[in-house]
């Protein structure tokens, strides 16, 4: 073991290009043992390849660090035997069933209590009677879920979960959510992907990464501090006309629609705090200062972090 | 944690097993390539051809000659349909196909047969598809006996005992060795081994590719040399199934001789399979799609084909052609399978052709394990 080892994941300066594309820059990422990292970031800004890079299914052009301890260069068969990684896309055989896809992976990290562990995972996760249904015949969810089955068999000291949850129903997604904070409590260290905000109010510590480049990170009130916005949440008749209008006033940076709500943000507090307060005298809107949610930071972060890269 | 797992092994192997069994196509394509080939090739190759069209260009129209061309009518195999006057014309014949075969009487045929000085009766034929000359051929070298005995009677007895009492000289052409059809049955064997192996290993890998499951393959600590043999595990049975379906075939339906030992033979077969699953999973490693694969193993079947001595003979080819056979397995199978099938080879003279199989493996199998893979750039 190298590095601190209490860090499941210690990575830095780590780099990849596909030809002439840099898609991810200078990583750096500490995972600290049983805590549930948020990975974030809009479409294609790199969160897969690094997270590939991190149980060695893609080699970094540079940079170094380590995984559970082992060299993310150099150790990567001992990273696979540890870690348990879930893929983006369904990645399981669509023509083998339930049951012999488990069956398969338990084969392949050697498992000594192949069967007993098969089918309590299967039990666990209700698809005991549907086992020998093809994996390809599942829905979507149920193919998540089976997944995310498959990635947990073997029991790995470090999860790393890219985009699990996508097309889960919301019950299931809170059984999940659940499960990976007991998880987290035996000392098991999560790194997820995500686009969901609530989900990311859930994890121990978030990342935002865009365009290749880590913009920020912390809990979830850190990051919310840390951009400084001033949100008024504000409602009333005719909400699209008024988000037109309200983008035109001075100190406004982003009007985002909340249902029947709508989020005006910005950064320049005392011109916002102004036009926020001429708005409320001369109409018949509800105005009321909020505590910027992490959508409104988001959202914030990915309209900002475009210019410099591109 | 580097050794080889036989968990890992056997987990891959009864993957590819299933999904073989639940792929219907490739089921049948297992069974049915061999049958359909063997009796499409084996009933061209098994029939018996008759009246074949025959050219006669005769300078002599003495008795023995025409006895000797109602020889060559009633033994059914040849069918006069031209009488011809000069060997221009025989050339030309021949090289459209219009006749199978060209016959020469020479002048002072029956002069010189009187006495005793053997002479020459010229059978030209057309031997590109030997299957159909060389029962006709073989019908030809009795018939000079049998004819000739009832004319030479009396003082000409003496001529009838004589080794033989005329010179026939056949000249095949285009296919100097007049391969036979017991050479095409086994080399057909190969052709078909070769075929079928490559393919189906060829997308073992690049099935993975396309389908997205490399990635969770490639994320579990299996090793290349794991998924690999566990890849041609499979396969290596649906080999083993189909050189018997062939061998069945062959012995029954077109009554090849089997001389040699079955054990030996199968012992023979298994190199050469694993041989050409080793060289289809090279293929997939290195091809980014099914198709790619699919080309590269074209790109591998038709020298195997031309250079190996099944299409033509091998020592009829040029150096350089010779050298590249040399290096490909059907090329030493065939030598292997024919010497056991029809010579009745044992293990001794088999040796020679079982090293280079397995060298060419155990190259192929090295430049895999480089080529392999294991990360997704
Ligand atoms: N194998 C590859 N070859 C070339 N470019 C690639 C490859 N893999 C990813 N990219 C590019 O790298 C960038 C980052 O992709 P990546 O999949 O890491 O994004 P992501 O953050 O996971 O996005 P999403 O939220 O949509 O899953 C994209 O622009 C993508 O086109
Ligand atoms: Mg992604």
């Amino acid at each position: 073991m190298t590095g601190n080892a209490d860090l499941l994941i210690d990575v830095h300066g780590l780099n990849k290009s596909f030809g002439a594309k840099h898609v991810v820059r200078d990583l750096s990422l500490q995972v600290k043992r049983g805590e549930i990292y948020g990975f974030l970031g809009p479409n294609g800004s790199g969160k897969t390849t690094s997270i590939r890079m991190l149980c060695g299914l893609l080699r970094p052009d540079s940079g170094s660090g380590t995984c559970l301890g082992y060299d993310v260069i150099t150790q990567t068969l001992e990273i696979k035997h540890h870690a348990g990684y879930m893929t983006q896309r369904f990645s399981l055989y669509e023509d083998l069933s339930i049951r012999e896809n488990m069956d398969f992976v338990a084969r392949m990290y050697g498992m000594k209590n192949r069967r007993a562990a098969v089918e309590a995972s299967l039990e666990k996760l209700g698809l005991a009677e549907r086992r020998d249904q093809l994996a390809g015949t599942l829905s979507g969810g149920w193919k998540q879920r089976l997944a995310l089955a498959a990635c947990m068999l073997h029991e790995p000291k470090l999860l790393l979960l890219d985009e699990p949850t996508a097309g889960v129903d919301p019950k299931a997604r809170r059984d999940f959510w659940e499960e990976l904070h007991a998880l987290a409590a035996s000392g098991i260290s999560v790194l997820v992907s995500t686009h969901y905000m609530d989900e990311a109010e859930r994890c121990h510590q978030l990342a935002y990464i865009s365009y290749g480049t880590l913009l920020t990170r912390g809990t979830a009130h850190e990051v919310v501090a840390k951009q400084h916005l001033v949100t008024y949440l504000v409602s009333g008749a005719d909400l699209y006309a008024l988000a037109a209008h309200l983008k035109t006033l001075p100190g406004v940076k982003q009007v985002v629609v909340f249902g029947a709500t709508l989020h005006v943000t910005g950064e320049d507090a005392a011109r916002l705090n102004e036009s926020m307060a001429a708005l409320q005298k001369n109409g018949d809107y509800r105005v009321s200062l909020a505590e910027p949610s992490l959508e409104d930071v988001f959202i914030h972060l990915m309209d900002h972090a475009a210019e410099p890269f591109t | 944690m580097k050794r080889f797992s036989w968990s890992r092994f056997w987990g891959i192997a009864m993957k590819e097993f299933t999904q073989m069994r639940r792929d219907r196509l490739t089921f049948g394509m297992i069974v049915g390539i061999p049958v359909i080939q063997l009796i499409l090739f084996g009933f061209a190759i098994n029939s018996d051809p008759k009246h074949l069209p025959t050219a006669l260009l005769s300078a002599d129209n003495s008795q023995f000659a025409r006895s000797i061309v109602s020889g060559l009518e009633n033994s059914g195999y040849f069918h006069i349909v031209e009488h011809i006057a000069a060997q221009s014309e025989a050339e030309q014949l021949l090289a459209e196909g219009e006749v199978q075969f060209v016959v020469t009487i020479p002048e002072n045929f029956s002069r010189k047969l009187l006495r005793g000085e053997r002479p020459v009766l010229l059978l030209e034929a057309d031997a590109s598809d030997p299957a159909a000359t060389s029962n006709a051929l073989s019908a030809l070298a009795v018939l000079s006996k049998t004819v000739l005995m009832r004319d030479l009677r009396g003082s000409l007895q003496q001529l009838a005992g004589a080794p033989d009492p005329i010179d026939i000289r056949i000249h095949r052409r285009y296919n100097p060795e007049g391969i036979t059809q017991y050479n095409i049955v086994p080399g057909l064997t190969g052709v078909i081994l070769t075929m079928t192996m490559i393919l189906m290993t060829g997308l073992a890998m690049t099935r993975e590719r396309e389908r997205g499951t490399m990635e969770s393959l490639l994320a579990t600590p299996a090793r290349p040399i794991e998924v690999m043999t566990g890849k041609i595990i499979p396969y290596i049975m649906v080999g083993l199934i189909q050189i018997t379906i062939i061998l069945l075939l062959a012995r029954f339906l077109f009554e090849v001789p089997l001389l040699g030992n079955v054990f030996l033979l199968y012992g023979g077969v298994l190199l050469f399979i694993a041989a050409n699953l080793m060289l289809g999973i090279t293929f997939s490693t290195l091809a980014r799609n099914q198709l790619q694969a699919m080309q590269m193993t074209f790109f591998f079947f038709l020298p195997s084909i031309l250079l190996s001595g099944f299409m033509f003979p091998f020592r009829g080819m040029p150096r350089w052609a010779q050298a590249i056979g040399e290096a490909l397995p059907l090329t030493h199978f065939l030598r292997m399978v024919r010497g056991i099938l029809l010579k009745g080879n044992g293990l001794v003279e088999m040796l020679p052709h079982v090293w280079p199989i397995g060298l060419f493996m155990l190259a192929v199998l090295l430049l895999a394990l480089k080529l392999y893979r294991e990360t997704l750039d």
